[in-house]
C-alpha cells in the first residue's frame, strides 16, 4: 500500500532566508491589531460590560427580524437595544444596559426582561426563547479582570516553563510567539466585530497551549541539533530543524483542522464565536513557531554551547590531571 | 521494546477497558436506550447550557454581618453589666466606626467591666485570636473592635446559614435537584437545571424575611415622623404602603420591647375569615409564643408595628391578649405575595440579605439542538480524522486510530465516574482533545520514519522514535495543563467544564496514544518480526 506523504523526503525549504521580511510583517500585523483592538475596540459581550443579554430563535423565519424587533423594544422605553444576530440567520440577541437602580433591587432587571421577553413573544409567535443573562457591572468587572489575570498568567507561565526546560532565549522566543497569536486572534474579533465573552477568553488560551505544542516541537529539535552539529551556523541550523519538523506540524496541523472544520459547519452555533477563534489562532499559531519562535533565537544569540553540560569541578580536575601525566 | 511483560500487559487492557466500560452509560442516555437498572450507571452530568435551566450566583453583603455583630454585642453588654453585681452604669455608647465603645461611669469598676465583658468572646480560626478587641482608653473608655478572625467566622457562619435557607426556599417552589454552593467568601451560587422562568425564585431570595414585632410609640409627634425625628429610645421605620399605617409614610416605634418573629414552627397562606383578605398564618414555637403572648398582655389596646425587612406591613391594635401562640400578619397581600411570604417565614429568615449580582438562564430547545449538533460534529469530524491518519500511517494509522477511538471513551468514563459536567465549550473541548491527541502519535510515527530513513534498523528505529518523540509530548502536554489549569482556576461554570475535558483529555490521550500503542507495536513486532517498514 502507498502511503500518502504529504512533505517528501529530504525537504530544505529555506525558511530563514525570509526572516527579516517576515519578521517586519508580523510586527506590523502584531501593531495593526492591537492598534485596532484599542481603537475601534472589541464588541465585548455582557460577561464583560455587564448588563442583559436576551436570545431569541425564530423558528418558522429565514431570517430574524432584526429591524422589527429593535422598534418594539425602542417603544418600551428602557433605553437603547443593541440588537445582532447570534449563530444562525434566524437567530438574535438584544443585548440592554441595565435599568438605573437594578444594582440595588435585582427585581427592577427582572421585570425589564419580562416586559422585553413577553413583548416580542406576542408580535412574534415564532420566537422561542433560548436563554436570558443578566449580569451585574461588579461581576463583570471581576470576570473581566479575571480572564486578563489569567491570560497574562498562562502566557508568563508557559515562558517561564520553556525557559527551565530550554534557555531564556527560548522562552523569550514562546513569549514572542504567544503575543503574536494572541494580538491576531484579538485584531480579528475587533475587525469582524463578532461577539468576545467569556468563552472566546477560554478559546485564546486553548490556542495558547496548542500553538505551543508546535513551538516545543522545533524548540526540541532545535536543541537536539544544536548538541548533534555543534560547528553548523544557527541559522542552518534552524532550517535543518524547521524542515524535519515539517511533516509532523503539517499532518498535526492539518488533524486538529479536521476536526475543527467539523465543529465549525456543522457544531452547535452558540460556539461559532469559540471554535472560529480556535480555528484562527491553529493558523497563526503553526506560522508563529516557524517565523516568529525560530528566527529570534538567532537574534538572541542562543549559543552553541548552550547544551553542553556544564564541566564540574572534579571532572576538571580530573581533566588537568590527565593532562599533566 | 519488544519486552511487554504479561502484567503490564492486562493493566493497561485492564485500565484501557475498566473507564472505556464507564462510558457507556452516557453513550446510552444519549442515543435514548435504557439500561437496566440493576447495573451501576455513572452518567456524564449535563452542564445548563446544554440542559436548559438557570444560575444564579449570590452576593450576601459582608458589612451588614459587622453591623450586626457589633448591635448584638452592644446588647449582650448592657444584659451583662445590667446584671452584674454590683451593678454597672455606663453611657455615651456609640456603634460608629466599626466598634462598639462606651464609658464606665465609675471608674473604680474599669476592672470588674473588663471581667464582665471578656467571657461575652471567644476564640476565633485557628491563630487563637479572639473574635473581639477589648481596650481600654482615657481611663474609662472601652472600645470593642471586632477582629477580622471574628467577622470572618461570623461571615462563615452566615453563609452556612443562607445556604440552608435558600435551599428550603428552592424545594419550597418543587424545582427538582437545585446544585447550591458557596463560591468565595460570600458568593451563592445557584444553579437550578430545568427552570425556564427564575423571576418567582428571583422575588423570593430578594426577601430577607426578617420578621419583627414592635410597640408604636404613641408619644412621636405625627410633624416628626414625618421628618424623620425620632422620640428617645424609638426609631422612625417607613412603611410599605400608605395603606399599611393608616395613610402615613412611616411611623416611630419602641427600639427595645418588641419581640422577633424568627422563633416561629410554621406559617401559611390563608384568608382572613371577616375581611376574606388574604393574609399570613403564623405559629410561634413555645418560646416564642410565650414571648408574644407576655407581649400582647402588657400592651392591650395599644397599637404595634409588623415589620418585615425594615419596613411595615401593618400596625394593627392589640385587641385582647393572643395566648394561643399563633398570629395573623395582614398587610394588604395578594394571595400570591402571601403565599411567598409565608414559604420565606417557613423557611427561616437570611442572616444576610442576598442580591442576585449574575442570572443566566438557557431554554431547553437550544441545549438539546446543541447537544445534537455537538454530537454530529464529534461523529464527522473522528471519520475524517481517521481516515487521514490511516491513509497517511497505514498499519501504524490504525494503532492510532484504536487509541483515537479508547481515548474518546475513557475521557467519557472518567467524566462519568469522576461526577463531572459537559457544557457546550467541553464538547468543543472533546472534539478538540481528539484532533490534538493524534499529535502525539503523529510525533512518533514521523520520527520512525526519520530513523528508519538513517538507516536505523526497524525495531530500533520504532524504539527511538518513541523515546526521542516523548520529550517534545510531555513538554507540549505540560504547557497545555498549564492553560487547563489557569482556566479552572480563574473561569467561571461553562469554562471550568471545558478546563475539566482539557485536563482529562490530557492524561488520558498520553496513555492512549503513547503507552497502548506502544504496546501493540511491540506485539506486533515480536510476532511477525518485520525486516522492512510501510510508514
Amino acid at each position: 500500500m502507498k502511503l500518502l506523504k504529504l512533505v517528501p523526503d529530504n525537504t530544505n525549504i529555506h525558511f530563514l532566508k525570509w526572516r527579516v521580511p517576515f519578521y517586519v510583517v508580523s510586527v506590523l500585523l502584531i501593531a495593526a491589531s492591537l492598534t485596532l483592538t484599542f481603537t475601534r475596540g472589541l464588541n465585548l459581550g455582557v460577561d464583560f460590560v455587564g448588563g442583559q443579554m436576551i436570545r431569541f430563535t425564530f423558528e418558522r423565519s429565514a431570517t430574524a427580524p432584526i429591524a422589527t424587533v429593535r422598534e418594539e423594544i425602542d417603544k418600551l422605553g428602557f433605553g437603547e437595544p443593541t440588537i445582532q444576530e447570534f449563530g444562525k440567520p434566524n437567530q438574535l440577541s438584544i443585548r440592554m444596559r441595565l435599568p438605573e437602580g437594578s444594582e440595588k433591587d435585582p427585581a427592577i432587571a427582572e421585570r425589564m426582561s419580562a416586559k422585553i421577553v413577553a413583548t416580542v413573544k406576542a408580535a412574534h409567535p415564532d420566537a422561542r426563547l433560548d436563554g436570558n443573562d443578566t449580569v451585574s457591572g461588579k461581576v463583570s468587572g471581576e470576570l473581566f479582570s479575571s480572564g486578563m489575570v489569567a491570560l497574562l498568567a498562562a502566557m508568563v507561565a508557559i515562558s517561564i516553563y520553556i525557559w527551565i526546560r530550554f534557555e531564556w532565549q527560548f522562552g523569550v522566543g514562546a513569549l514572542f510567539a504567544l503575543v503574536h497569536d494572541v494580538s491576531l486572534t484579538l485584531g480579528l474579533f475587533a475587525l469582524t466585530q463578532l461577539e468576545f465573552d467569556l468563552n472566546i477568553v477560554a478559546a485564546l488560551l486553548t490556542l495558547i497551549g496548542y500553538s505551543l505544542n508546535d513551538t516545543i516541537v522545533v524548540y526540541d529539535r532545535i536543541r537536539e541539533n544544536m548538541k548533534k552539529y555543534r560547528r553548523m551556523p544557527m541559522p542552518e541550523l534552524l532550517d535543518l530543524s524547521v524542515n524535519e519538523t515539517l511533516s509532523r506540524t503539517i499532518v498535526t496541523s492539518l488533524s486538529v483542522l479536521i476536526t475543527l472544520v467539523a465543529l465549525l459547519l456543522l457544531g452547535p452555533d452558540v460556539i461559532f464565536g469559540f471554535t472560529l477563534a480556535i480555528t484562527f489562532g491553529i493558523f497563526v499559531g503553526t506560522y508563529s513557531s516557524i517565523y516568529m519562535a525560530a528566527p529570534i533565537l538567532i537574534w538572541l544569540k542562543v549559543n552553541a554551547t548552550s547544551f553542553v553540560p556544564q564541566e564540574s569541578d572534579i571532572d576538571r580536575q580530573e581533566r588537568l590531571a590527565r593532562e599533566r601525566s | 521494546m519488544l519486552d511487554f511483560p504479561r502484567w503490564k500487559r492486562v493493566t493497561y487492557w485492564l485500565v484501557a477497558l475498566l473507564f472505556a466500560l464507564a462510558a457507556v452509560p452516557s453513550l446510552t442516555s444519549i442515543a435514548g436506550i435504557s439500561l437496566p437498572s440493576v447495573i451501576p450507571q455513572p452518567k456524564v452530568n449535563l452542564g445548563l447550557d446544554l440542559a436548559g435551566g438557570s444560575r444564579l450566583l449570590l452576593e450576601a453583603d459582608a458589612s451588614q454581618v459587622r453591623r450586626q455583630r457589633i448591635e448584638s454585642m452592644e446588647e449582650s453588654v448592657r444584659q451583662r453589666l445590667r446584671g452584674a453585681e454590683p451593678r454597672i452604669r455606663i453611657g455615651d455608647i456609640s456603634s460608629r466606626d466599626g466598634n462598639l465603645s462606651f464609658v464606665v461611669e465609675n471608674p473604680a469598676q474599669v476592672d470588674a467591666t473588663r471581667e464582665q465583658i471578656l467571657p461575652l468572646t471567644t476564640g476565633a480560626g485557628l491563630t487563637g485570636q479572639r473574635d473581639w478587641d477589648i481596650k481600654v482608653e482615657d481611663g474609662n473608655r472601652f472600645i470593642l473592635t471586632p477582629t477580622e478572625a471574628g467577622i470572618n467566622q461570623a461571615i462563615d457562619h452566615a453563609m452556612e446559614t443562607a445556604i440552608e435557607v435558600v435551599r428550603k426556599r428552592i424545594d419550597a417552589l418543587g424545582t427538582r435537584e437545585p446544585d447550591i454552593r458557596r463560591l468565595g467568601s460570600s458568593r451563592i451560587d445557584v444553579q437550578v437545571p430545568g427552570l425556564k422562568d427564575p423571576t418567582q425564585l428571583i422575588e423570593l431570595l430578594g426577601k430577607t424575611a426578617k420578621l419583627e414585632f414592635k410597640l408604636v410609640d404613641e408619644t412621636a409627634a405625627p410633624s416628626d415622623v414625618v421628618q424623620g425625628i425620632a422620640p428617645p429610645g424609638s426609631e422612625i421605620v417607613a412603611c410599605v404602603d400608605a395603606g399599611a399605617c393608616r395613610g402615613q409614610p412611616a411611623i416611630a416605634v419602641k427600639r427595645l420591647g418588641g419581640i422577633k418573629g424568627d422563633q416561629l414552627t410554621n406559617a401559611v397562606q390563608s384568608n382572613d375569615q371577616r375581611t376574606n383578605e388574604a393574609v399570613v398564618s403564623i405559629t410561634f414555637d413555645q418560646q416564642g409564643g410565650a414571648k408574644f403572648a407576655k407581649l400582647t398582655t402588657e400592651n392591650v389596646n395599644k397599637p404595634f408595628a409588623i415589620i418585615l425587612d425594615g419596613k411595615v406591613l401593618s400596625a394593627p391594635n392589640i385587641n385582647e391578649p393572643i395566648l394561643g401562640g399563633s398570629a395573623q400578619i395582614s398587610g394588604s397581600f395578594t394571595i400570591e405575595s402571601a403565599n411567598q411570604l409565608a414559604i420565606a417565614l417557613r423557611s427561616g429568615a437570611l442572616p444576610v440579605d442576598l442580591k442576585v449580582v449574575e442570572q443566566r438562564t438557557v431554554g431547553p430547545d437550544l441545549g438539546a439542538d446543541s447537544i445534537k449538533k455537538g454530537a454530529i460534529a464529534m461523529l464527522v469530524g473522528t471519520v475524517a480524522l481517521m481516515a487521514f491518519i490511516l491513509i497517511t500511517y497505514g498499519r501504524f494509522g490504525v494503532y492510532a486510530n484504536l487509541a483515537l477511538i479508547l481515548n474518546v471513551l475513557m475521557i467519557l468514563g472518567v467524566m462519568a465516574l469522576a461526577n463531572t459536567t459537559l457544557t457546550l465549550p467541553g464538547i468543543a473541548g472533546f472534539v478538540l482533545t481528539i484532533g490534538a491527541a493524534v499529535d502525539a502519535n503523529v510525533l512518533i510515527n514521523e520520527r520512525i520514519r526519520e530513523e528508519r530513513a538513517r538507516g536505523r534498523r526497524v525495531v530500533q528505529a520504532v524504539e527511538m522514535g518513541y523515546k526521542e518523540a516523548s520529550r517534545a509530548i510531555f513538554d507540549a502536554n505540560i504547557t497545555n495543563v498549564i492553560a487547563a489549569v489557569l482556566m479552572f482556576v480563574f473561569g467561571s461554570g461553562p469554562i471550568r467544564g471545558f478546563a475539566v475535558v482539557l485536563m482529562i483529555g490530557i492524561v488520558t490521550s498520553v496513555f492512549t496514544a503513547v503507552n497502548l500503542t506502544r504496546m501493540w507495536v511491540a506485539m506486533w513486532l515480536r510476532k511477525a518480526r518485520p525486516t522492512e517498514l510501510v510508514l
